[in-house]
C-alpha cells in the first residue's frame, strides 16, 4: 500500500513536492572525530562582570578553557547540563569581548585562537544525502550550531574589537588557520557558510599579508570545483567576497588577476550548478571589465567558447550576464567583438526554446545597446537578418512572432536600403547554403569512398603508405594537368567565404596546412 | 590505378583542412575524426612537415575537437612514418597535455604513454624526457598535473643522470604548491615507486609518501593510501614495520573520514600488501576501528570488507581472531542506525558461513542472519536473501525457512516495485532451494498474484518466473498447478490480466512441451481472437505465432490457420498487421 492517495497524483505519478515531503525530516549532521575523550561535565564559574578587575583576566583565560569542550549534538539528551553552561559561557565571552575595552591583551590571544581552532575547525560530515541538489533539497544542518554559532559569533568580535591588533593576530592567524576556514565554506549549513564570509572579509581586510595566500586558495578551491570535484557548497559566498576584492583592485591590473579572470571566473560558468552562484559570479566579471575594458574582448569570446548547448536555463543566464557587459562595453570594444557576439545572439534568437528567444530579444529594449547595434548596423543587420525573417514566419510563440516583428522593424528604420536588398536576396542566399551544403554532403561521400581504398591499399600492400606517397608525388608533379586543376577551381569554389589562397594551393601544389 | 588514385587523394584533403577551421564545431570535429585519412593520404613526409604544425598551431578550439584530436594522434605513429619518426607527434601533444579541461588533458597524456613505448631509448632521451622536463616546470598547475603521469613510462628507459632529473622532479611536484599538482603526484605515487630500484624506493619514496601522507588537505591524504598498498608490496617485510606501518595506522586514524574512508576501502588490499604478521597485530584491531568508526560512510565501507578481510586472514588463528575480534564488531552493525552500513553487511555477511563452518554458524551467524531477515529496509532483507546459497552449503536452508518465509511474503508486497522485482528473481533459486512441496505450500500464492500486479515490469517477470519455475518443477508440475490458473485468468474482465494469459503461454508452451500446448492452451487462445479488445485480439496473433513451432502440423492447419486468416480481415490496422505477419512465418514453419 502506498502512503499517498490516488488524488495527490498527476496522470498517476507521485507530484515531486510529495515525495519529497514524505522524507523530509530536519536532518542533521556532524562530525568530530575522537577529538577528545568523554566530555567532563563543566562546572558553571562565577560571571565576569562580578569578578574583581583584577581576577578578570584569569577568568576570562579559564572560561576561554573551559568552551573547549566539545559536546555531541546528535544525542541531544546527553551531557544537557554541561551543555548549557558552555552556551551560556559562550554567550558571556561575546558580550564580553564586544562591550568592554582593553581586555584583549597579547597572553590571551593564544587561548582565544585555541578555542576558536577546537571549535569550529573539523572535517564536514559526508552529506547525507549523496546526489544533494541545492537548489531542491534541505541542506543537512549542522547539529552543533547552539555552541557553533556562538563561536563564529565572537570570532567576528574579536576581529571587530578596536584594540583588536592584527600584528599580534597573524602569529595564530595564519595560512594554516585561513586553510581551514576556507575548508568550511563547504558546509551544508547556509548559517555556517554565511558567517565564514563576513569572517573571511574581515580577515582579508585586516592581514595585508594574507591577501595574496587568501586569493590563491580560492583560486584552488575554485579550479578544483571547475575541473575535480563539481561540488562545493560556498562558491556563491567566496565570489561574493572576490566581488568585493575585486572593486579595490588597482590599477593597471596585475597579471595574476587578469589570469584569475580568464582561467577561473569564465571556466566557472562551465558549472553544472551555475544557477546558485551566477549573480556573483557575473558580478565579479562586470568589476572586472569596468576596471579594465580592454579585458572585453578575451571575456565574451571565453564565454562564447562556454555556451551552454543543451542547457535553455543556461543560456537565458549567460543572455543575462552577456547584457550586462554590454551595459558598459567601450563602443571600441563593442566593434572588436560584435560579429562572433551577433551570430551567437542571432543563433539564440532563433531558439526553439521561448524563453531563450525572448531573453536575447529583450537587447531591443536597452536603449544603449540599440544605440550601439544602429552605429554597427550595416555589420549587425546582415548577421541577424537570417535569423529573425525565418523565424518572424516560423516560430510558434506567438510572443517572439511579435517580438521579432518589432525588432525587425526598428532594424529597418536605422538602415532602409540594407534592410531592402536583405530581403531580396534572402532566397538566393537560402539556396546558395542550400547548395553548399549539398556540395559538402559529396564531398564526404567521395572522402568515405577514398578511406575504403585507402584501406584497401594498406591491406594488399605492406607498403601501403609508401605507396600513397608515391602517389601524391605524381600528383604534385603534374600540376598542369587539365583535369587536376578542374578540380581545384570547384574546390576553392566550395568554400567561397574563405580568403585563404592555399585550399587551391594545397590541390596544385604544396601545403594544405600553412596559415 | 596508382594515377586515379592520386588524383582524388588530395582532392578532398583541401576541403578537409579547410573544414579543420569551419565554423560549425561539428564539421571540425568530423574532419579531426577522419584524421588518419589525411595523414595517409598525405603521406608520411608532408604529414610530418606540414599537417603536424598545422595540428600545433590550432591548438586553440573546443575541448570536444581538442579531446578527438588527442586520442587521433596517439594512433599516429605508423601515419609519420614509423617509430624513426614518432617524436614528431610530442609537439601537439604537449600542447594538449596543458590545457584546461581534464578529459582534454587526461587523453594527451594516454597518448604520450602509448608513443613513448615506441620511442628507441636515445630518442627517449633527446625528445621525450626533455618534453616531461618542460611540463613539469610549466607555469600553469596543468602542465605539472599531466608531468606526473609521464614520469614512469620512460624513466626504466633512460640512463642513469636522466633518471635522477627524473626523481628530482618528481621529488619536486609532490611539494608543489598547488593542491591539484600533490593529488596529481600522489595518485602517480605508486605507480612511479613501481619502476624504481629498490633502493631509491626506500631512500626517495617513503619520504615522499610520508609527506603526501600527511598532506595539509585531506584530498592528497588520501591519494597516498592507494600508493600505500604499492609500495609495501615492493619492500622487503622486514622494512614494512619501519617505513610504511607508521603512516598507514595514521591514516587509519585520521581526522577526516575521507582518509578513514580510504583505509577501508582499500582494506582487503592493504591487507595482502602487510602480510600475516602485520595483518594480526595490527590491521585487526584498525579494522575494528573502522567497523565502529562514528561516520557512517566508513562503516559501510568496512562492513562490505568482512568476508574478504576474514577470508584471507592466516588460516591457523583465523577462527580464533574471527570470533573474538570481528565477531562482536559484526553484531553490533546488524542493528546500525544507518541502512546503508546494514545493507552493505547484509551483501557479505552469509559468506562468514562457509569461513567459520556448520556450528558456529548455526550459534553465531544464525542469530544476525535473522534478524537481518527481519530488517526495516528491504535492501537488506534482500542481500540476504540473494546470498542464500552460501549458507545453503553449510547448514541447508531449512534451519532459515521459517523466518524467510515472513520475510520473502513481505518483500513480495513491498510498495516500491522495484523491491518486488529484485525478489521476483531470487524465486526460482529459491524454489531450487527449498523444494516443491514447501514451494507449493507457501509460495505459488505470491508467485501468481504477481501476474496481476498493476505494474507491468511485475507481471513481466512474474511471467519469466514461471518459466523458470516449470524448467525446475516439469511439465506435470505445471499441468497440476500453474496452467489452470494462468488459463482461468483468460476470462478476467480485465483485459491486462487477459494479455497476461497470453504472455504466459507464450513463455510456457515451450517447457510444457506438445501435449499441454495443443490441448489446453491452444484452445483458449483461439477463443481469444474473439475478445473486443484489439490489444487481445493481436496479442493472439502473435502468440500463435510464438506457440506455432509447439504445435503439430494438423493443429496448425486446422485451426490456427482459420483464426489467423480471420483476424488478418480484422477491422483494426495493428490486429492485421500481426494476423500476416504470422501466417507469413506460419508458411514457413508448414512448409518446412
Amino acid at each position: 500500500m502506498s502512503a499517498i492517495s490516488a488524488s495527490e497524483k498527476v496522470d498517476g505519478f507521485t507530484r515531486k513536492s510529495m515525495r519529497k515531503a514524505q522524507k523530509q525530516r530536519k536532518s542533521q549532521g556532524s562530525s568530530q572525530y575522537r577529538t577528545q575523550s568523554a566530555p567532563v561535565e563543566l562546572s558553571p564559574l562565577p560571571q565576569l562582570k562580578d569578578a574583581p578587575s583584577t581576577e578578570q583576566q584569569e577568568l576570562f583565560t579559564q572560561k576561554l578553557q573551559q568552551c573547549c569542550m566539545l559536546f555531541d549534538f546528535l544525542d541531544s539528551v546527553m551531557d544537557l547540563k554541561s551543555k548549557e553552561i558552555k552556551r551560556a559561557t559562550l554567550n558571556e565571552l561575546v558580550d564580553y569581548v564586544s562591550t568592554n575595552r582593553g581586555v584583549l591583551v597579547e597572553s590571551t590571544y593564544p587561548e582565544i585562537t585555541n578555542m576558536i581552532c577546537t571549535n569550529i575547525f573539523r572535517t564536514l560530515p559526508p552529506s547525507d544525502n549523496p546526489d544533494f541538489d541545492p537548489e531542491e533539497d534541505e541542506p543537512t544542518l549542522e547539529a552543533s550550531w547552539p555552541h557553533v554559532q556562538l563561536v563564529y559569533e565572537f570570532l567576528l568580535r574579536f576581529l571587530e574589537n578596536p584594540d583588536f591588533q592584527p600584528s599580534i593576530a597573524k602569529r595564530h592567524i595564519d595560512q594554516k588557520f585561513v586553510l581551514q576556514l576556507l575548508e568550511l565554506f563547504d558546509s551544508e549549513d547556509p548559517r555556517e557558510r554565511d558567517f565564514l564570509k563576513t569572517i573571511l572579509h574581515r580577515i582579508y581586510g585586516k592581514f595585508l599579508g594574507l591577501r595574496a595566500f587568501i586569493r590563491k586558495q580560492i583560486n584552488n578551491i575554485f579550479l578544483r570545483f571547475i575541473y575535480e570535484t563539481e561540488h562545493f557548497n560556498g562558491v556563491a559566498e567566496l565570489l561574493e567576497i572576490l566581488g568585493s576584492i575585486i572593486n579595490g583592485f588597482a590599477l593597471p591590473l596585475k597579471a595574476e588577476h587578469k589570469q584569475f579572470l580568464m582561467k577561473v571566473l569564465i571556466p566557472l560558468h562551465t558549472a553544472k550548478g551555475l544557477a546558485l552562484f551566477h549573480a556573483q559570479l557575473a558580478y565579479c566579471v562586470v568589476q572586472f571589465l569596468e576596471k579594465d575594458p580592454t579585458l572585453t574582448e578575451p571575456v565574451i569570446r571565453g564565454l562564447l567558447k562556454f555556451w551552454p548547448r543543451t542547457c535553455s536555463q543556461k543560456e537565458v543566464m549567460f543572455l543575462g550576464e552577456i547584457e550586462e557587459i554590454l551595459d558598459v562595453i567601450e563602443p571600441t570594444q563593442f566593434k572588436k567583438i560584435q560579429e562572433p557576439l551577433f551570430k551567437q545572439i542571432s543563433k539564440c534568437v532563433a531558439n526553439p526554446h521561448f524563453q531563450v528567444a525572448e531573453r536575447a530579444l529583450y537587447f531591443w529594449n536597452n536603449e544603449y545597446i540599440l544605440s550601439l547595434i544602429e552605429e554597427n548596423i550595416d555589420k549587425v543587420l546582415p548577421i541577424m537578418f537570417g535569423s529573425l525573417y525565418r523565424i518572424s514566419k516560423e516560430h510558434w510563440n506567438p510572443t517572439i512572432v511579435a517580438l521579432v516583428y518589432n525588432v525587425l522593424k526598428t532594424l529597418m528604420e536605422m538602415n532602409c536600403t540594407l534592410f531592402d536588398e536583405l530581403t531580396s536576396s534572402y532566397k538566393a542566399e537560402r539556396q546558395r547554403e542550400k547548395k553548399k551544403e549539398q556540395e559538402r554532403d559529396e564531398l564526404w561521400k567521395k572522402l568515405d569512398e577514398l578511406r575504403l581504398s585507402n584501406a584497401a591499399l594498406v591491406q594488399n600492400n605492406s607498403h601501403g603508405l609508401l605507396g600513397v606517397q608515391n602517389n601524391n608525388n605524381n600528383n604534385n608533379n603534374s600540376s598542369t594537368n587539365g583535369d587536376n586543376q578542374d578540380k581545384s577551381a570547384e574546390a576553392a569554389a566550395v568554400t567561397p567565404a574563405n580568403q585563404d589562397p592555399d585550399v587551391g594551393a594545397a590541390t596544385g601544389e604544396s601545403s594544405p596546412c600553412a596559415k | 590505378m596508382a594515377g586515379a588514385d592520386g588524383d582524388d587523394s588530395l582532392y578532398p584533403i583541401a576541403v578537409l583542412i579547410d573544414e579543420l577551421r569551419n565554423e560549425d564545431v561539428q564539421l571540425r570535429l568530423n574532419s579531426i575524426k577522419k584524421l588518419s585519412t589525411i595523414a595517409l593520404a598525405l603521406g608520411v613526409e608532408r604529414t610530418r612537415t606540414e599537417l603536424l604544425p598545422f595540428l600545433t598551431d590550432t591548438i586553440y578550439d573546443e575541448d570536444e575537437v581538442l579531446l578527438a584530436l588527442a586520442e587521433q594522434l596517439g594512433n599516429f605513429t605508423m601515419l609519420v612514418g614509423g617509430p624513426e619518426y614518432v617524436h614528431c607527434l610530442l609537439p601537439p601533444l604537449e600542447s594538449l597535455a596543458t590545457v584546461e579541461e581534464t578529459v582534454v588533458r587526461d587523453k594527451a597524456v594516454e597518448s604520450l604513454r602509448k608513443i613513448s613505448q615506441e620511442h628507441s631509448p636515445v630518442d627517449l632521451e633527446v625528445h621525450f624526457e626533455p618534453l616531461v622536463k618542460r611540463l613539469a616546470s610549466g607555469d600553469w598547475f596543468t602542465s605539472r598535473t599531466s608531468a606526473c603521469g609521464l614520469f614512469s613510462v620512460c624513466y626504466p628507459r633512460v640512463s642513469s643522470t636522466v633518471k635522477a632529473e627524473i626523481r628530482q622532479h618528481f621529488r619536486t611536484l609532490c611539494s608543489d604548491d598547488t593542491p591539484m599538482v600533490r593529488r596529481a603526484a600522489a595518485s602517480k605515487l605508486g605507480e612511479f615507486a613501481k619502476v624504481l630500484e629498490l633502493d631509491y624506493v626506500k631512500s626517495d619514496i617513503i619520504s615522499l609518501f610520508t609527506a603526501l601522507a600527511s598532506d595539509e588537505q585531506d584530498s592528497v591524504r588520501l591519494l597516498a593510501v592507494e600508493a600505500c598498498v604499492s609500495i609495501a608490496t615492493l619492500l622487503p617485510q622486514e622494512d614494512l614495520e619501519s617505513l610504511v606501518m607508521p603512516t598507514l595506522r595514521q591514516a587509519a586514524e585520521d581526522k577526516s573520514w575521507r582518509v578513514r574512508y580510504m583505509v577501508a576501502d582499500k582494506f582487503s588490499e592493504l591487507q595482502k600488501a602487510v602480510g600475516p604478521e602485520i595483518t594480526k597485530n595490527d590491521l585487526v584491531p584498525a579494522f575494528q576501528n573502522l567497523l565502529k568508526d562514528c561516520e557512517a560512510e566508513v562503516r559501510a565501507a568496512a562492513a562490505n570488507k568482512v568476508k574478504e578481510f576474514c577470508e584471507n586472514l592466516p588460516e591457523e588463528n583465523r577462527e580464533q581472531i574471527i570470533m573474538t575480534h570481528i565477531l562482536p564488531c559484526v553484531k553490533e552493525l546488524v542493528s546500525d542506525t544507518n541502512q546503508h552500513v546494514k545493507s552493505a553487511l547484509a551483501s557479505v555477511i552469509m559468506g562468514l558461513s562457509t569461513i567459520l563452518g556448520k556450528d558456529n554458524t548455526i550459534e553465531h551467524l544464525l542469530p544476525l542472519f535473522l534478524a537481518q531477515l527481519k530488517d526495516e529496509c528491504p535492501e537488506v532483507r534482500l542481500n540476504i536473501i540473494s546470498n542464500l546459497d552460501c549458507v545453503n552449503e553449510v547448514i541447508g536452508i531449512r534451519q532459515l525457512s521459517q523466518s524467510l518465509l515472513p520475510a520473502i511474503v513481505e518483500l513480495a508486497e513491498d510498495a516500491k516495485w522495484r523491491v518486488r522485482l529484485a525478489i521476483i528473481e531470487y524465486m526460482p533459486l529459491l524454489a531450487g532451494q527449498l523444494g516443491v512441496e514447501f514451494f507449493d505450500e507457501k509460495l505459488n500464492t505470491l508467485c501468481m498474484a504477481w501476474l496481476i500486479d498493476h505494474v507491468y515490469a511485475i507481471r513481466e517477470a512474474a511471467t519469466c518466473n514461471l518459466m523458470k519455475l516449470v524448467e525446475k518443477f516439469g511439465a506435470e508440475w505445471a499441468q497440476n498447478t500453474i496452467v489452470p490458473k494462468v488459463l482461468g485468468m483468460a476470462n478476467d474482465p480485465n483485459y491486462l490480466h487477459r494479455m497476461t494469459t497470453l504472455f504466459c503461454i507464450n513463455a510456457l508452451s515451450e517447457a510444457c512441451g506438445q501435449d499441454i500446448t495443443t490441448k489446453q492452451m491452444l484452445p483458449v487462445v483461439l477463443k481469444m481472437s474473439n475478445d473486443q479488445v484489439a490489444n487481445v485480439r493481436f496479442n493472439v496473433a502473435k502468440s500463435l505465432q510464438k506457440i506455432g513451432p509447439v504445435l503439430d502440423s494438423n493443429a496448425l492447419q486446422t485451426e490456427v490457420k482459420p483464426v489467423l486468416e480471420k483476424l488478418a480481415t480484422d477491422t483494426d490496422m495493428d490486429v492485421k498487421y500481426f494476423a500476416q505477419e504470422a501466417i507469413s512465418e506460419m508458411l514457413f514453419v508448414v512448409s518446412s
